[in-house]
């Protein structure tokens, strides 16, 4: 709850779908507080509370990963060994399954985009005003969106870091030629070279938007979803500003429903990132 | 939800972790499961060599007990000969000796009797002359008559 403003509503809501962004205004630099000040300061903001947890989260997966296979035994494995091989199995069979080309790369991509992707939307799972309100409370940050994938800047810099590989790939397995040749052969082809200048741009458009269109419902995917969820959750936790009675107990139902239902939502959302990221470097990897 | 420079951060931070993750998690894990796959292929295989060696060596074992077998059947049956030749042997040799032995004791009691004889024969002699004074009541020269006393002796 914003620690200046009246506990309204539509207040509390903006206030939990704000990010504590650090930027420069007309009036100096220093972190914003308010969302139009947020919005005033332009592309050079960075959102600090989206920026510290993915790189906590990501960091947390990678240090459990690294210390599992630095200490990694061919024989019995133990506890945790056997958890993280689970894992890497299960990412193992899927990339075997969707990805036909040959590129070490692409499973620990597969396995990096899993895990970071299903860390961030776990904390969709702890009550929405747990980390703010400590935030507030204990540190005196004003703002605090704990769950980086309901921050479309997180979701669209993994789409767009996946689109750069995906270009990558495409112009070094294919060549500068043969990319440029599947961006303006299809989907209308002729053999006669009058028909082939004439549906050239016509395929070119359509096929650059297709190609555009990928990492924006990529990343727009998984935004959509978890900021959906988010939102949900922020409502629900509203029925708990009434004070005890029947909407508080409904609010408590309703919050352990829908994050039991969540708890789906955050492994499959996290899963069909990695799958698409798979089929698309796929496609970026085969020849026609 | 605001676009601005975080996506730029997000962005080199994927690289990094992506970067990092298969140097640090992802290669050394997959080699290790790698690894584990040749061990268990490699134990199982081994296990069946041990299998094939165990059965061979059974049947080697089992040629080999024949082979004995029949070389102990074979011992025996020249012990049990050998077993019957010694006894032989001795049966033969204490025959021998128990022939020697009595030849030995026969001559031996031959001179023992021969010799009491002879005994015998030197005390007849006196007896017979101090008989033949006691009834002549006289003396007798033993020097005259030891001619006649020596045939005497001889006669006994």
């Amino acid at each position: 709850m914003a620690s200046e403003g009246t506990l309204t509503s539509s207040g509390y809501i903006k206030h939990h779908l704000t990010n504590l962004t650090f930027g420069c205004t007309d009036d100096g630099c220093g972190i914003a507080h308010s969302a139009e000040e947020a919005k005033e300061m332009g592309f050079w903001a960075i959102h600090l509370d989206t920026m510290f947890w993915s790189i906590f989260l990501g960091a947390l997966f990678l240090f459990i990963f690294a210390r599992v296979a630095k200490n990694i035994q061919a024989g019995v494995p133990g506890g945790m060994q056997n958890f993280v091989e689970w894992i890497i199995e299960f990412i193992d069979e899927n990339v075997r399954g969707s990805f036909t080309g040959k590129n070490d790369y692409v499973a620990p991509l597969a396995l990096s985009i899993f895990c970071w992707i299903f860390l961030w939307n776990f904390m969709d799972l702890i009550p929405v005003d747990v980390i703010p309100e400590f935030a507030v409370r204990a540190l005196g940050i004003p703002y605090m969106k704990v769950v980086p994938s309901t921050d479309p800047n997180a979701t669209f810099g993994m789409a767009i870091g996946v689109f750069l590989m995906v270009l990558y790939y495409s112009i070094k397995i294919k060549g500068f030629k043969g990319f440029s040749a599947e961006l303006t052969m299809h989907p209308f082809e002729a053999d006669n070279i009058l028909l082939k200048i004439l549906f050239l741009p016509i395929n070119f458009v359509l096929e650059t938007v297709a190609l555009i269109a990928r990492p924006i419902s990529h990343a727009l995917r998984l935004f959509g979803n978890m900021y959906a969820g988010e939102v949900i959750f922020i409502l629900i936790a509203l029925m708990f500003s009434g004070g005890f009675g029947a909407l508080f107990v409904a609010g408590g139902v309703l919050q352990f429903v829908w994050a039991v239902f969540h708890i789906l939502i955050i492994t499959l959302q996290a899963f069909i990132f990695m799958v698409l990221t798979i089929v698309y470097l796929d496609m970026a990897h085969q020849h026609h | 939800m605001n676009i601005n420079a975080t996506l730029l951060g997000q962005l080199i931070t994927f690289f990094v972790f992506v970067w990092f993750s298969k140097k640090y998690v992802w290669g050394p894990i997959v080699d290790t499961l790698a690894e584990r796959r040749t061990q268990i292929a490699d134990g199982l295989a081994a296990a069946e060599k041990g299998q094939a060696a165990q059965a061979e060596g059974e049947k080697q074992a089992a040629v080999i007990i024949g082979d004995a077998k029949v070389q102990a059947g074979d011992i025996l049956g020249k012990a049990e000969k050998r077993g019957s030749e010694i006894v032989d042997e001795a049966k033969a040799n204490a025959s021998v000796e128990g022939d020697r032995i009595l030849v030995a004791a026969r001559a031996e009691i031959d001179t023992e009797v021969s010799k009491a004889k002879e005994g015998l024969r030197s005390q007849v002699s006196e007896l017979a002359v101090a008989g033949a004074q006691q009834i002549l009541k006289r003396e007798v020269d033993k020097k005259a008559h030891a001619d006649l006393l020596g045939d005497l002796a001889a006669k006994l």
